[in-house]
């Protein structure tokens, strides 16, 4: 596996090997299918959006819609427009969606369609919506298309009637249906009234019924958007995720916001907590101080099993610091870190929160790739790997125990469904990380260590 | 009112026009009728296909696992083509695999603003640097056409500099209407650049090329290993486990095998042309078309030994797999099915359901042209419109040194009467009178085809597997084999009935509907006393 990867490491400015991020599109379709009753529609050449709904589709093992503009050689050399205006035009008459949610691609980009003023001369169905957002391909990854969506939704639907809603707007970052639920499960525990925005819970994990629907119970309503503006308090989870789209519904309509890391671990989900506690002047309930507790009995429990392993992780900036925020809560030393995704804070934010806990050695790094990781661990092994499904390659060649986590996993069934955040989901992650040390200790030892207990 | 017309009512006038061409609901009149093929998907509409880069780097070039395929352009297009598509490969002894790897520009903003040619270069150099490869291919996407970037030009210096073989395709995703403009890129290169450069000529007078055999799931190995019990000599597998090692020497083999027709069938005609090589179309998915398949390459080769050892072959296999095949057949019989996928693999996958006593009632193609439905006899009336004219058709000439026939022409023009030997007839001839045949198929006529015609499983893509599940029909993937395989040749099909039957037969479709759905749960007493 992976047999011509090199222990010897050479400078690389220009070729990426085995990436660690993909481009803006998917992730704005993503966010897309979290608002209820919505088409993602993609301005570009097909195959973009057939890779796009192709990737969903295989992380959640559900349909993830999305239309086309379909461009041919004419379009994108005579622009884009007449294939907008058709494509809406067909969506709105076929698929019957309330809004239509455009994101571009690197060839409209390239070519400079201007989707605002197509937008504002095509006709659209009384009732309907059509809103968009920029998603150059060639900046940034699919995380910034993920914020970049919402920041489209925000600019198009947001109103302030001059009354506050009384509402928290929650923005739960690039995660799982899993983890919106926990996070709203969280949230009411609080007593928050809250809008999740988006919310791909009804949708991306949308239960077997014997019929298709296109559009599923689930996803953020329209009503509930255009109330952002009016909401009294933005929590915007993951910081190189949803601060953008924080900063832009403070600017238009006054919302404050608090940043906070995704609530992955016990430290950051206690913030996301005491967050919630400030806004709904409410005591943490007894249910949730429980299952705090007995996380904390977890990691006391299993703490010999994880104390001072080493780990290897990657995929998404704010899942990634989850991840080693938790790895580092369970004793472990997170000896690489990256991301795929460029942003120098998101190295910032890992050595802070390694010095914290006097961790030294480390290797963090954004705008990297898989290969890169691998020499690395060539040269110094580590006891653990955590990631994406890509990391499977990796594990496989170098024999690492390997624990998946975050997008996209295309190998695996039910974690999309599965918390990671809070304190909950946290257990269900401990429990996944101890299992694969534990098994690979049974697996290695002699036949005369191997003890029913342990 | 049929099938058809009511699959077609919802749409609109303009979208009702151009898809009424592409669906057909076939009659008992003789002949194979007209279907629209190869045009413009409909803007909105949402369609399975997929784009030019798709089919130039993720079907044709991709599985090539002793090149370094680099893809130019932003990361999005690399990254989903990794690893996605099955193809399975292993080195060859002391060569190079690159399939487990993917390498791209990964361009950004000031690449776009600038030019990439740069970065290309670099990156190539860094590919040598690291990996130090024989062979590197570049397939560019969208951006790449936009701002120009010269990518014949890089690669010619890359062979300069570097004194290897280095191969550009311009496979933009915009160009033509699908995947299938980048198979037709992909193959005019692989024919100006690497087949009929190499010289090894073949041990067996018995020599021959898999043509358009991707090795998904492990099945060009399975057609190999049946045909080299025969005793052929297979030189070189496009492009499924392939190299261009073997590849540059697919110009000395005796026949061509053409199992895609679709992906591939310019190769086939440019090397009979070129090399004289004739090519048989053949299909190795289903028992008896694998069985008919054996039989017309042994008539191709024609002396009685081949003969016998093939029916030789045929016997044992067939007694190897009969009780399966009893098994199966007694679980499968009399169910009906959908089938939707790429280019070919319908019309294959009819042939392997027949075997077990299943009819396919709805078939159709993502990508295809008019002559894989309708037969390549409709080539010459196929008239080109300006999408296909911007993909470029090469004309080649007998090659005065290679070009080796291995048949007399007399001998040839006898066996095109017994063998399908440089024709394909299609899929629809295969169809019968009420079914139904969909060009470009997409998410509404799929919905709608479930809920009129109920077949009893579905064989589809990724993308709307889980919309027919969760419509109550059992999806199976064809593209991937739902990552099972092979399929292909005799035990393939035994693996194929396996995997058909679990999802016919899964005990989870029985919970679909909660007891509390079909039992009254509510119960009340009357007033007064008990009943």
């Amino acid at each position: 596996m992976l047999d011509l990867t090199p222990k010897t490491i050479s400078q690389r400015t220009a070729l990426r090997i085995n990436p660690c991020k993909t481009c803006q599109p998917v992730g704005a379709l993503y966010a897309a299918l979290g608002v209820h009753k919505c088409m993602p529609h993609s301005h570009g050449s097909q195959g973009c959006v057939s890779y796009h709904r192709t990737f969903l589709t295989r992380h959640f093992k559900d349909p993830a819609i999305a239309s086309s503009s379909s461009f041919t050689e004419g379009a994108s050399v005579f622009g884009g427009g007449s294939n907008l205006k058709t494509a809406v035009r067909n969506v709105f008459d076929i698929y019957n969606p309330d809004i239509i949610a455009v994101h571009t691609t690197c060839l409209s980009e390239t070519i400079g369609d201007d989707l605002n003023s197509y937008i504002t001369d095509m006709e659209i169905p009384e009732g309907k919506l059509v809103v968009h957002c920029n998603t150059p391909s060639y900046s940034g990854s699919h995380i910034n298309g993920f914020f970049n969506m919402m920041k489209g939704f925000i600019t198009y639907l947001t109103k302030s009637t001059g009354s506050c809603n009384g509402k928290t707007a929650i923005f739960p970052g690039f995660v799982n249906p899993g983890d919106m639920r926990e996070i709203k499960r969280i949230a009411s525990l609080m007593q928050v009234p809250f809008t999740l925005f988006p919310d791909t819970s009804g949708v991306m994990d949308a239960p077997m019924s014997g019929e298709y629907e296109m559009y599923p119970q689930g996803g953020t309503t329209l009503a509930e958007i255009a109330g952002l503006g009016d909401c009294a308090h933005t929590l915007a989870l993951g910081r190189l995720t949803s601060t953008e789209p924080a900063e832009l519904l403070k600017k238009r309509h006054a919302v404050p916001f608090t940043e906070l890391p995704l609530p992955i671990g016990i430290e950051a989900t206690d913030e996301y907590v005491m967050a919630l506690s400030r806004l709904s002047k409410t005591e943490v309930p007894p249910e949730l101080e429980e299952e705090r507790g007995q996380l904390v009995d977890i990691l006391l429990d299993s703490n010999q099993y994880s104390s001072q392993k080493k780990v290897a992780i990657f995929g998404d900036p704010d899942t990634v610091i989850g991840l080693c925020a938790l790895c580092l809560e369970m004793g472990m030393i997170p000896k690489y870190v990256i991301t795929g995704t460029p942003k120098e804070d998101f190295v910032r934010l890992v050595n802070e929160l390694l010095g914290r806990y006097d961790v030294e050695g480390s290797t963090v790094k954004a705008s990297a790739d898989l290969f890169e990781l691998h020499q690395w661990i060539k040269n110094e092994p580590v006891d653990l790997l955590l990631g994406t499904s890509y990391g499977k390659q990796i594990a496989k060649a170098e024999d690492i125990p390997f624990v998946r986590a975050g997008f996209p996993i295309l190998d695996r069934y039910v974690h999309s469904y599965l918390p990671m955040m809070g304190y909950r989901g946290a257990m269900l992650f401990v429990e996944r990380i101890i299992g694969a040390l534990m098994d690979r200790y049974d697996r290695d030892c002699a036949d005369e260590d191997l003890d029913v207990i342990m | 009112m049929d099938n058809r017309a009511r699959l077609l009512e919802k749409y609109s006038s303009r979208v009702y026009k151009n898809r009424k061409e592409h669906v057909l609901e076939l009659e008992e009149a003789p002949g194979v009728p007209q279907i629209a093929a190869n045009t413009r998907a409909v803007p909105g509409i949402m369609t399975n296909r997929g784009c030019c880069y798709a089919g130039c780097k993720g079907v044709v070039v991709g599985p090539l696992k002793d090149v370094c395929v680099i893809t130019h352009g932003p990361i999005g297009c690399g990254f989903y083509s990794w690893g996605t598509r099955r193809n399975k490969a292993v080195a060859q002894e002391g060569g190079q695999n690159f399939i487990p790897y993917c390498f791209s520009t990964d361009m950004q903003e000031p690449d776009i603003v600038f030019g990439g040619e740069k970065k290309l270069k670099q990156a190539i150099v860094e590919a040598m640097e690291i990996f130090n490869p024989k062979s590197i291919m570049i397939c560019s996407t969208c951006p790449i056409g936009l701002i120009g970037d010269d990518v014949h030009a890089v690669a010619a210096w890359a062979e300069s500099e570097f004194n290897i073989r280095c191969i550009a395709f311009s496979c933009e995703g915009y160009k033509g209407v699908s995947q299938s403009a980048g198979h037709h890129i992909a193959n005019n290169g692989l024919m100006k650049r690497v087949i009929g450069t190499g010289d090894k000529i073949p041990k067996s007078k018995y020599s021959l090329n898999i043509l358009g055999e991707y090795n998904i799931g492990g099945d060009g190995w399975e057609q190999e290993r049946v045909l080299k019990r025969i005793g052929y000599e297979v030189v070189s597998i496009f492009t499924g486990d392939g190299s261009v090692e073997t590849m540059q020497n697919a110009h000395l083999a005796n026949l061509n095998l053409v199992m895609c027709h679709r992906s591939i069938n310019y190769i086939a005609e440019m090397m009979q042309a070129k090399y004289g090589i004739s090519w048989l179309k053949v299909n190795f998915i289903g028992v008896e078309a694998t069985i008919q398949s054996l039989r017309d390459i042994a008539t191709f080769f024609g002396d009685e030994e081949i003969k016998q050892r093939t029916e030789e072959v045929i016997a044992d296999e067939l007694a190897d797999i009969f009780d399966d095949m009893e098994y199966y057949k007694g679980k499968l019989k009399g169910k009906n099915a959908g089938i939707f996928v790429g280019g070919s693999r319908t019309h294959h996958y009819q042939k392997l359901l027949e075997d077990f006593g299943m009819e396919t009632i709805i078939a159709g193609y993502e990508f295809a042209h008019r002559d894989d439905y309708e037969g390549r006899k409709v080539i010459p009336t196929i008239k080109l419109d300006a999408d296909s004219k911007n993909i470029e058709n090469m004309t080649v000439e007998p090659d005065p040194e290679k070009f080796h026939t291995f048949l007399d022409e007399e001998t040839l023009a006898r066996l095109k009467d017994q063998i399908p030997l440089d024709q394909y007839e299609g899929m629809i001839q295969d169809m019968q009178s009420g079914h139904i045949v969909v060009d470009d198929y997409n998410h509404f006529e799929t919905e709608m085809l479930i809920k009129l015609l109920k077949p009893d499983i579905f064989f589809s893509g990724i993308k709307d597997k889980y919309v027919i599940q969760k419509a109550g029909t059992p999806s199976r993937q064809m593209h991937s084999y739902d990552y099972k395989g092979p399929y292909a040749g005799f035990k393939g099909a035994v693996n194929f009935a396996q995997d058909v039957v679990m999802a016919l037969y899964t005990n989870a479709w029985n919970f679909v509907t909660p007891p509390w759905k079909t039992v009254p749960m509510l119960t009340g007493t009357l007033s007064g006393g008990d009943l």
